[in-house]
């Protein structure tokens, strides 16, 4: 026996990790500027397969990171930056503690500021990554922009963030990106589809935010400070792609007539501007002065079998597409004031409407309510005093729901005062077997283009499926008394029996039908139990699962329809009581 | 002057507001309480603001009120009334000039013309001498004014007396006879119209009525404007120090030395500045950095050699997205019953389905702001930076395809599908079968203590043997030459001939049994191991030969070559747990010397001489040529009941008590090959 023992923890996994109070003195930071870093530079930790070896034999709870990773760090010029920082602070600290006002002055003018463009081509190597990922940054920049001006966090980041979520939802208008809209009860949500990769993201509802104390907003503000940088850069890009110059300028037609309007409402023209691009009501300033581009078309190559069917289910998709894009194409909308202005002018200019607003509401409205050819105003309240013979007078959800449902709905359901159907979410795509609410079969005929059935129809049906329900009670009554004489028959029969004292008795064999079909379904049910039973261990545990979430999974659908039956029924007992 | 007055007024107009028409003149006369004085404006201050709107007849009566506490001398009425160059004689030997103003302005108003300042400066030479004079009339004006010579005293002092005081020449001041009482009082102020202006002066317990001068002067300081009806608050300002240069210097100073020659402080600062910017400790001002916020192209030039270093990266998953239950206006199925809603309560936020209770609103108005919005994007964050991630497979497999592909029944016929013989005649539980190499016979042992032997085909019992013991096991010798079997009786094992077989068969195994008969010197093993003919009813019954073990035996099995078997005798204690017998030398022998757990069963290989012992978790292989042991067979059971193997001598199963079958390749490993349950 020779050669030299081998130490523990000295190979292997224990040293492809590092614990976090480790790479921090490792990088020679504090904790906050640690975690800024990460948050800058994507680092998370990693869950070791091996807890105990990584952690030397402790079972102690910890946090690890990637060893390679903090070696990655360690090469960031941003942590010389945070170190300098750090100095400058003391340095503020020390002249304003000597009262050294002219130190002061110098020191602020040399504040060490850094940049991230190198984090974001670094973390995201290409456009495509960059879109990939850009959802946190919208639902983050949309958010800040709704914050108050108050403490939480720096001016010029939500001035920035409304910036850039603006100059975003401009691109979406101008590219006619937007795909799906739903208002839940957390906010609307938005899908588009830019360069081919669907983008969700949440806005929240024009309130003013209740901050909770529970939250840290500096973790928020330094992923705000990344996505910022993120997205200004894929809006450039965006724009550029599609022509436009960044930053987005208003075309000088529509520029001139709202200079006209709203000259004296504002003082500072670099703030109306903003303002008059956050209107989303007028078009965008292209490089080239181009007129409207071609549409593309696919190009068509000889293809044979199977190719050339998927290659029709592409092209109908594509044709549908159109349309969709297309739907309020020559419908002039009028948004009143009680309405989500942004979200409304958003949606209807993202598919070809024109929209407008009341002067007072908002910079950049484009015409009044009197013009004449309006052809829907969406109110949001029981009833309007001054109606217009020739427009319709709708509900905000009847524009998300055509969106939605790809074409334009009747309006009849979105009357006012009436009550509105149920706004489902266009993210759901139900599979086989799962449960579909009837509002949704509903909109699936209409896309197919049947005729929705009249409403007289449906009483109809109503009042004979009522019918049929008594008849049905009638039936089980007879089968009830049927019963009930078979009962007495035979309790007179036993009665006559016991008179008797007979104990033996003679009853007739039946004779057992066979059902070959059953037969079958039983055998091959028999099989199949063998077969399971014949299974390996990891492979029945697996299919035991599998088949315990399609049960879940059908329970759960039995149960929605279920209660969606009993709440039909009650509103039919409801309406009947009504009527009477 | 002018600055007095300005600071005056304001003052003095404080306290009209409590009644107190006080001059200047007095206050300075006052210095000791000056200090309690302005705390006391402070508050008059704070009343004025209350009781602005005040008139005139209030005020006059409050007037009284104060008199009495405060015991104002009388020519604080008249002296603060008559003129405001009247002030005390400092300020007037200080600023002649001023008073002369004041003086001046006092003439204007009682011409009631309006006169300008050019005229004023013209006629200011003349006017001068004349005032000088009317300064002395006034100083003795002052001391005539002295009716009464009590002084300042507090005039309560003179209540029970008859008079108030003194005048000049010594003699009492007397009371008016009559005291006015309240309705004298009421009578007058009903009566008399001059009334709100009458003041009670104290010291010469007379009534005063004030003229209309007076009284114009009271409402105006009342108003916080200046005694002076012709005073202008708003005059231009003189600037003393202009944009213009002036010829003249404003001093005449000489210039300082310090002015001509370099100031060492200043020298010794810039150096130590040269210094610091020399080192480095001072750096020059930073170009402001226009790129900082400034966006452009950033992925001009793509280029994938930078993903390569990403490898272990896992881009975050994204936030599932929203179903129909988080809908503003959802459909009905999809809210909550009551249950579902108590459920939801009382669940661990972690254990819910859904992080929110599905609510419905009748209209997009009135729909609130999400209360948790920037808990969930706080939470989302610190998901993105805190937690590990890890990549799950998802399988995505059809559960039918994991279902194996058997044959069907049908397709391994046949196979026996009914029971078609039973073999009836035991009484006790049966141990043990075996069938004889032709085919045509079946032994089977019981607990009953007898030994049958069957026609297999018919069923029919062809002998009983009574061992006297529960029979626990039997076989049947393999070859098939010889016609014998093997009995476990107790802790003796027999050999039996049935003798249901050919002539020549018969003659074979007779001849095996009685050939050896040479006595060999007794070894050790044939201490413990007992070998006896039998005779009598036992020889009937065709019990041959009885091998006496030391314990009792629970296994017996042949050789195929039907010379040898071997007997178990389980025991965890000792090694003489297996013994192999030599029938045709009635030879025993112990193969093992030592003790490897305890042994289950024992058997021959078919063809070679390798020999399997089962312990309790494992198969021993033992080549009985080498005297070694070849193999050790896992069979993952834990304990095993009983061993067989194939008749080609590849494949051994073993049977376990916890219902396992282990299924060993001998040729691929020694692991199980399959287990079957």
């Amino acid at each position: 026996m020779g050669g030299l023992q081998k130490k523990k923890y000295e190979r292997g996994s224990a040293t492809n990790y590092i614990t976090r109070n480790r790479a921090r003195k490792k990088l020679m930071l504090s904790l906050p500027d640690f975690r800024r870093l990460c948050i800058l530079k994507g680092i998370y930790p990693h869950e070791p397969k091996h807890k105990k070896k990584v952690n030397k034999g402790s079972t102690a709870p910890r946090t690890f990171y990637l060893l390679k990773d903090i070696r990655f760090l360690l090469h960031e010029p941003i942590v010389s930056k945070f170190r300098e920082y750090k100095i400058f602070v003391r340095k503020l600290k020390r002249a304003y503690g000597k009262t050294e006002w002219s130190a002061v002055e110098r020191l602020k003018e040399n504040k060490p500021a850094y940049k991230l463009d190198h984090i974001v081509k670094e973390r995201y190597p290409t456009f495509i990554d960059a879109l990939r990922d850009i959802e946190d940054a919208l639902c983050m920049c949309f958010l800040f922009s709704t914050f108050a001006r108050t403490g939480k966090c720096h001016v010029q980041t939500i001035q920035l963030c409304r910036r850039l979520t603006v100059e975003w939802m401009n691109y979406v208008i101008v590219s006619r990106a937007l795909r799906k809209v739903f208002l839940s009860i957390k906010g609307i949500y938005y899908q588009a589809e830019v360069m081919g990769q669907l983008i969700t993201w949440l806005v929240p509802y024009q309130f003013s935010h209740d901050h909770p104390t529970d939250v840290d907003y500096r973790v928020m503000a330094t992923f705000t400070e990344l996505y910022t940088t993120l997205l200004g850069f894929v809006n450039f890009r965006l724009y550029q792609s599609l022509n436009l110059v960044y930053p987005p300028k208003l075309d000088s037609k529509s520029e001139l007539e709202l200079k006209e309007e709203n000259e004296d409402n504002y003082a500072m023209n670099s703030e109306s501007y903003l303002e008059k691009l956050s209107a989303l009501s007028s078009s965008l300033a292209r490089v080239v002065s181009s007129e409207e581009e071609e549409e593309a078309k696919l190009d068509q190559f000889p293809v044979e079998g199977e190719d050339m069917e998927k290659m029709e289910a592409r092209e109908k998709e594509q044709k549908l597409l159109e349309t969709q894009k297309k739907i309020f194409e020559g419908l002039k909308f009028f948004v009143n004031r009680e309405v989500p202005r942004e979200s409304l002018a958003f949606v209807v200019r993202c598919f070809g409407g024109q929209v407008s607003w009341d002067k007072s509401v908002c910079i950049g409205s484009t015409y009044d309510v009197t013009d004449e050819t309006i052809t829907h105003q969406i109110v949001d309240r029981p009833n309007v005093d001054r109606q217009y013979i020739n427009r319709y007078y709708i509900q905000p959800q009847w524009v998300y729901d055509c969106v939605n449902a790809k074409i334009l709905l009747p309006v009849e359901d979105y009357f006012l005062g009436v009550t509105l159907p149920p706004h489902l979410s266009p993210f759901v795509e139900e599979k086989e077997g799962d449960y579909v609410p009837p509002e949704k079969l509903k909109i699936m005929a209409l896309q197919r283009g049947e005729k929705p059935a009249q409403q007289d129809e449906e009483e109809e049906e109503e009042e004979e499926e009522e019918e049929e329900d008594e008849d049905e009670e009638e039936e089980e009554n007879e089968e009830e008394e049927e019963e009930a004489e078979e009962k007495n028959l035979k309790k007179m029969e036993e009665q006559r029996s016991q008179g008797k004292s007979l104990q033996v008795k003679v009853t007739p064999g039946k004779v057992k039908a066979e059902n070959p079909a059953r037969l079958e379904l039983e055998e091959k049910a028999e099989e199949k139990r063998l077969a399971i039973m014949m299974m390996k261990k990891k492979e029945k545990y697996l299919y035991d699962k599998i088949m315990f979430g399609k049960k879940r999974k059908v329970r759960e659908a039995n149960k929605l329809a279920a209660k969606r039956k009993a709440h039909d029924d009650a509103e039919k007992a409801k309406k009947k009581k009504s009527r009477k | 002057m002018m600055v007095s007055l300005k600071t005056c007024f304001p003052r003095g107009s404080m306290e009209a507001s409590r009644g107190n028409v006080q001059s200047a003149e007095q206050r300075a006369g006052m210095k000791k309480t000056k200090k309690t004085d302005k705390k006391r404006s402070k508050q008059d201050e704070e009343d004025e603001e209350e009781d602005q709107p005040f008139d005139l007849n209030s005020k006059a009566m409050e007037e009284d009120e104060d008199d009495d506490d405060l015991s104002d001398s009388e020519d604080s009425v008249y002296s603060g009334l008559e003129d405001s160059g009247s002030d005390s004689e400092k300020e007037e030997e200080e600023e002649e000039g001023g008073s002369d103003d004041a003086d001046e302005d006092e003439q204007d108003q009682s011409e009631q013309s309006p006169v300008k300042e050019s005229k004023k400066k013209e006629g200011a030479g003349e006017e001068k001498e004349m005032k000088k004079e009317d300064e002395y009339d006034h100083d003795t004006s002052d001391e005539e004014d002295i009716r009464n010579t009590v002084g300042n005293i507090p005039m309560e002092w003179y209540k029970d007396f008859p008079h108030v005081g003194y005048n000049l020449d010594g003699k009492k001041i007397y009371k008016p006879i009559r005291n006015k009482d309240e309705l004298d009082d009421f009578l007058e102020k009903m009566e008399n119209p001059d009334y709100w202006k009458t003041v009670h002066d104290k010291k010469t317990s007379s009534d005063i009525v004030l003229s209309d001068e007076q009284i114009e002067l009271v409402n105006r300081l009342q108003r916080g404007q200046f005694g002076d009806v012709n005073f202008n608050e708003y005059e231009p300002t003189v600037e003393f120090f202009s944009k213009d240069v002036l010829i003249h210097p404003v001093t005449n100073r000489p210039a300082d030395k310090r002015s001509f020659i370099p100031s060492l402080i200043e020298k010794e600062k810039v150096s130590k500045l040269v210094h610091a910017i020399k080192m480095g400790w001072i750096k020059p001002r930073r170009v402001e950095d226009d790129s900082r916020g400034r966006f452009y192209d950033l992925w001009a030039s793509e280029n994938s050699s930078i993903l390569a270093k990403h490898k272990m990266h896992l881009p975050a998953p994204k936030i599932p997205l929203p179903g129909h239950e988080e809908s503003y206006n959802p459909p009905p199925e999809y809210m909550f019953t009551d249950e579902e809603k108590a459920l939801w309560e009382q669940q661990d936020p972690s254990d819910r389905r859904l992080p929110f209770v599905p609510k419905k609103y009748p209209s997009l108005r009135q729909v609130p702001a999400f209360s948790q919005f920037i808990h969930e994007r706080f939470e989302r964050c610190l998901d993105l930076y805190l937690c590990p991630r890890q990549r799950k497979m998802r399988v995505n497999v059809n559960p039918e395809d994991l279902i194996p592909k058997l044959p069907k029944p049908k397709d391994l016929q046949p196979f026996p599908t009914t029971q078609s013989l039973v073999y009836r005649g035991h009484s006790g539980l049966v141990r043990s079968i075996s069938v004889s190499p032709s085919g045509q016979w079946l032994v089977s042992g019981s607990d009953d203590g007898s030994v049958r032997l069957w026609e297999v085909c018919s069923s029919r019992c062809m002998k009983t043997v009574q061992v006297g013991g529960a029979v626990k096991s039997v076989a049947w010798n393999p070859n098939p030459s010889l016609c014998l079997v093997a009995v476990a009786v107790d802790s003796a094992v027999l050999i039996l001939s049935p003798a249901l077989a050919d002539k020549q068969v018969l003659l074979s195994s007779e001849r095996l049994l009685t050939t050896q008969q040479e006595e060999e010197e007794p070894s050790e093993e044939s201490q413990t191991v007992v070998w006896s003919e039998t005779d009598g009813e036992e020889l009937n019954q065709g019990i041959r030969l009885k091998i006496q073990h030391p314990k009792a035996v629970h296994q017996v099995t042949w050789h195929s070559k039907g010379d040898y078997l071997a007997s178990v005798m389980p025991d965890h204690s000792s090694h003489l747990q297996v013994f192999i017998h030599q029938l045709s030398r009635r030879r025993s022998q112990n193969p093992f010397r030592r003790n490897k757990g305890l042994v289950q069963a024992v058997s021959f290989h078919p063809i070679r001489p390798y020999f399997f012992v089962a312990t309790q978790r494992s198969v021993r292989i033992y080549n009985l040529v080498k005297q070694e042991m070849t193999k050790k067979l896992q069979a993952n059971s834990k304990w095993i009941s009983s061993i067989a193997v194939h008749s080609g001598g590849d494949h051994v199963i073993c049977g376990s008590y916890d219902c396992r079958l282990s299924w060993f390749d001998l040729d691929l490993s020694t692991k199980p090959y399959k287990m079957l349950r």
